[in-house]
């Protein structure tokens, strides 16, 4: 069905536009002016031009953090999609214990991030954690402020605990909304259990999983409390992703040049990754309509 | 291929039913006889889809059994049941092409690549798309996956029965027409037994060699289309088929005349006895021929032309009264009604009294 | 009231979903849009109400142009196929819903609610709310909603399809009552020919977002004025065969000459494209002139009272609906008549060249 076109619509529109004008696009050219200038605090500017860029463009330490951003964001991508979908699968269709599983799928995606962080980073000590307890006591070497495996293990657990609900939640929205016609006629065609899932429910919920795949690319992309709760970017330079790096040049080291180009940059990335994804999910909505 | 046969079979959707109107199905006996072609007619909620989903295995009756030949499924699994069902709103895999929807029941079954070459070029051919075997499935228009739908129901051979369910909802008129003679020609040509649920009277009528009546949950009556048309059992067949539906009049009978509630005689011209209860008898519109000379005074309120013919609706004894009149014919100034003799039923309490010295 | 279209089009992303359209609706006109799905319908009701923007023209309401003019400034109703019912209310307070948002006392609210329910035949469900209603109730609902408050246009979008077929019959038979009583501008689409016979009136046959035809239903039925509106018109569709005329003579498929009669005769040699209707075909050789096909069975489908007869005669597909009950044998072959009285030609353009001679009559 197509829209009215009213320009009076614009209106409503109006005190967003404000609104993000103040929370966004003001701070943005804040951090542009700082990427092309150069300065020594009391508010005096010396121009840089892109010389920050190039910088930011030729450090190894950026190339590195850029490197465990992306494996980050790969491994748990290639967890949790994969979990979540099965995990949905098996959910109960309707009844009690389909509300009762929601409630608790939802759960961790309610507790704050710092606390997912503390949770995990007490829970993983060798003293009085339970689980590095545990692991210490059948004999598992595991200490994740020294062990570069260790601390990757933990912030890679902790993520999945903490999203994985999201994409199975997603999923299951994604289930629910496939005709019973279909499972019937699956049955009567003799369908294998991955026959289905391939020619039926795959299909039916590949918009709900481009969208979660969307959402968990850009949160694991722009991670940063939990880790920093956790390991603090630790042992070494291990965990440290790109926004903890920006935090640390920016804020520990008081590079603002370089840190303000660098956030540019990774906004750029984030934007075009988005960008690609909608293109994608767009042009499959245009294909169904059809 | 195998008979079915429904024994005792009765259904309720509560745990534990009462009386008669806690069953959606009333208990009832039925075969359905192997490479028959049955349509299942009824208004919705009259119970035509919950008898479906029991043949389909889909649900499981809470009374009686259910008999593939001498074999009872009544637990049995629809996959075990051998049987093929086509919905009413398309079902077809949309990531696979046309080819390979046809081709999937047969796969799922282990035939080899060779048969299923043969027949999905055959069915293909039978439903008109072999043009497009190559395609995605996707993007097709709603006729042309009910097509689809269609196919994958045909495809296997061996089947026991093909169910049909509403299969013509989403269809245009014109294409109707296409798909209606196909099912026909299909069903010629490959003998299965095949059972079509529907509220459209056109649709189970010229579908069918027999016709189901279902009504508030039980069967009123099974017969050819003709026999629904001349002698319908109960007057709620009377007006479910037919349009517009069969004409009923208060009546008091006996033997061969009846008597309106106004005094005016009709000739029944069979032998009826002396029926009690409520007596009503029922014409046709189409039994119904406006005259000038003999028969009942007649008002007509509005004429509407279908072009073929037109349905005059009219009144007598102060009751709507609808006759058909054939195109071209005129309407005459001082109109009266007779009835064609012979052609005249007879209802005591809604059931239809059969002529004496004849055959129901 | 009037509601004049004039060179109104419409056309979304390059394509035309409105092909210029000109046409005038009259007040207390019961208006038919025929043809089948995506043939531009809807598109046009659209336009109709305005909540489409046309890409050209202009469209009159009494005379004075309301083609910018918002759907809720302009007294419009529509009814669509799908039952649309607020759920929360009872079917009171869903038909007093349009009076409430325009502010009437509610000594007239409770008039028009009940009056509308009264012709609507839904005064006893007044206090239910519509899920607890059937469908064809719920729809009921629907069109008392869109009659209350008294709209000049009632826009009614297939209102039927989606109901039992004998429910589809029964308020078939109201609605032109509800039409009369009313006096406003109905427009009512359906792929169905015989809906719109049954409702009578005026009807307009679309094709591929052109309006082929626009006349009294009746009129337009029997003298179609192209194959286009003759196809879109029948149900059985209708059936072609090839016809060629030389001298006085007539050539139809492979049957033998007959003369020329009536308008037939002052036609030029040539070769036309001939139509006719699925009832006129006739399984026994009929008592005036006709001309006879040897036919092969298809299939035949029986009605109970008729029969539908598919035949093939050389690459044409025929239907024909003859009386009485008919079981022969698929495969066989069969002899059908066929009064040229009956017979529209067509030429190479689908123009009419020759109506059909009953027609006048009729």
């Amino acid at each position: 069905m197509e829209k009215t076109q009213n320009n009076r619509a614009w209106f409503l529109v109006l005190p967003v536009l404000v609104l993000v004008a103040f929370s966004a696009v003001i701070p943005l050219m804040t951090v542009v002016n700082y990427s092309v200038n150069d300065t020594f605090g009391n508010n005096e500017f010396f121009w840089a031009g892109l010389d920050w860029f190039d910088e930011a463009v030729h450090s190894d330490r950026i190339h590195g953090a850029l490197l465990r951003q992306a494996m980050f964001s790969a491994i748990i991508l290639a967890i949790e999609v994969p979990l979540g979908i099965f995990v949905a699968l098996n959910m109960p269709k309707k009844g009690f214990w389909s509300s009762f599983c929601l409630v608790v799928m939802a759960l961790p995606l309610l507790i704050p991030f710092n606390v997912v962080g503390t949770i995990w980073q007490i829970f993983g000590r060798g003293d009085i954690g339970l689980l590095g307890h545990t692991l210490a006591a059948i004999g598992i070497d595991y200490n994740y402020t020294s062990d570069p495996f260790d601390a990757w293990a933990t912030v890679v657990v902790m993520d999945v605990w903490h999203w994985t609900s999201l994409v199975a939640l997603l999923a299951y929205a994604g289930l629910q909304s496939i005709p019973q016609a279909y499972y019937q006629a699956a049955r009567i065609d003799q369908a294998s259990r991955w026959a289905v899932f391939r020619y039926i429910e795959l299909p039916k919920m590949k918009g709900v999983l481009l969208i979660a795949v969307l959402l968990r690319f850009m949160d694991s992309f722009m991670i940063y409390t939990e880790p920093f709760v956790v390991t603090g970017g630790g042992p070494g330079n291990s965990t440290t992703f790109l926004s903890i790096d920006l935090v640390k040049m920016a804020v520990g080291q008081f590079d603002l040049g370089p840190a303000a180009a660098f956030s540019i940059m990774y906004f750029l990335v984030i934007l075009l990754v988005s960008w690609v994804f909608y293109t994608v999910m767009t042009n499959l909505d245009r294909q169904e309509a059809k | 291929m195998a008979q079915i046969t429904l024994k005792n079979l009765a259904h309720s959707y509560l745990p534990n039913p009462k009386g008669e109107q806690d069953y959606a199905l009333k208990e009832m006996d039925h075969v359905w006889q192997d490479g028959g072609a049955y349509a299942l007619l009824g208004s919705s909620g009259c119970g035509k889809t919950t008898l479906l989903n029991i043949i389909s295995g889909l649900l499981r009756p809470s009374h009686g059994r259910v008999l593939f030949g001498d074999r009872d499924v009544t637990d049995a699994a629809t996959a075990e049941r051998n049987i093929a069902q086509v919905f009413q709103f398309p079902v077809v895999y949309d990531t696979m092409t046309v080819r390979d929807n046809l081709a999937f029941p047969l796969r799922n079954r282990g035939q080899d690549a060779a048969y299923i070459k043969r027949r999905v070029d055959q069915i293909a051919k039978m439903i008109g798309m072999e043009a497009m075997l190559s395609r995605k499935a996707q993007g097709l228009t709603a006729d042309a996956k009910q097509k689809i739908s269609l196919g994958r129901g045909m495809v296997r051979e061996d089947v026991n029965a093909i169910l049909f369910d509403e299969p013509l909802t989403v269809i245009d008129p014109h294409m109707k027409w296409e798909l209606r003679t196909q099912l026909k020609q299909l069903h010629r040509e490959f003998g299965h037994t095949m059972i079509y649920v529907t509220h459209d009277q056109t649709e189970a009528l010229t579908f069918a060699d027999k016709v189901v009546v279902m009504y508030d949950g039980r069967v009123v009556q099974l017969g050819t289309p003709e026999e629904l048309f001349e002698t319908p059992a109960h007057t709620f067949v009377g007006y479910f088929i037919g349009s517009p539906g069969m004409n009923f009049l208060e009546a008091r009978v006996s033997g061969t005349r009846a008597m309106l509630v106004s005094g005016a005689g009709v000739d029944l011209g069979d032998d009826h006895g002396t029926p009690s209860g409520r007596v009503q008898i029922g014409i046709r519109p189409e039994h119904a021929v406006l005259t000038e000379g003999q028969g009942l005074p007649v008002t007509i309120r509005r004429v509407e032309d279908v072009g073929r013919h037109r349905i005059l609706r009219a009144e007598l004894e102060g009751q709507p009264f609808n006759i058909v009149q054939p195109e071209g014919q005129p309407v005459p100034a001082l109109p009266r009604v007779a009835f064609v003799p012979g052609k005249i039923n007879v209802y005591a309490d809604d059931w239809r009294v059969a002529p004496q010295g004849r055959a129901a | 009231m009037t509601l004049e279209l004039q060179g109104v089009s419409r056309v979304v992303g390059g394509r035309d979903h409105i092909h210029p359209t000109s046409m005038t609706l009259r007040n207390g006109t019961m208006n038919v849009l025929l043809g089948p799905t995506l043939s531009g319908k809807t598109s046009l009701m659209r336009l109709m109400a305005g909540l489409d923007k046309p890409s050209a023209g202009r469209i009159l309401w009494e005379g004075r142009d309301v083609t910018g003019l918002r759907v809720q400034d302009r007294g419009v109703a529509m009814v669509y196929q799908q039952f649309i019912n607020y759920p929360g209310l009872t079917v009171y307070e869903n038909i007093a819903s349009p009076l409430r948002i325009l502010r009437r006392s509610t000594a007239e609210i409770d008039r028009a609610v009940r009056h509308t329910a009264e012709m609507l035949r839904l005064t006893p469900m007044l206090e239910r709310k519509p899920l607890e209603l059937s469908g064809g109730q719920q729809q009921r609902c629907a069109l008392a909603r869109a009659l209350v408050k008294g709209a000049g246009l009632v826009l009614l979008d297939e209102p039927l399809a989606n109901l039992d077929y004998k429910l589809r019959e029964e308020l078939r038979v109201e609605i032109p009552k509800i039409f009369e009583a009313s006096g406003a501008i109905f427009v009512y689409a359906t792929t169905e020919p015989e809906e719109a016979l049954l409702l009578g009136g005026h009807t307009a046959t679309l094709w591929e977002g052109r309006v082929t035809q626009f006349g009294p239903t009746a009129k337009v039925y029997r003298n179609p004025h192209d194959a286009t509106t003759a196809r879109v018109f029948s149900d059985p569709p209708m059936n072609f065969v090839p016809a060629v005329k030389t001298g006085g003579q007539v050539r139809f498929g492979e049957s033998a000459s007959v003369a020329a009669d009536g308008a037939m005769s002052a036609l030029p040699d040539g070769r036309y494209l001939a139509g006719f209707r699925a009832n006129h075909l006739a399984l026994h050789r009929p008592s005036g002139a006709a001309v006879e096909f040897a036919c092969k069975l298809a299939v035949t489908e029986i009605t109970g009272s008729e029969t539908f007869i598919h035949v093939s005669h050389g690459t044409d597909r025929w239907v024909g609906l003859v009386g009485g009950v008919h079981d022969l044998t698929p495969g066989q072959g069969v002899q059908v008549w066929l009064d040229p009285a009956h017979v529209y030609l067509f030429d190479a353009d689908g123009r009419l060249a020759a109506p059909a001679a009953y027609a006048k009559a009729a």
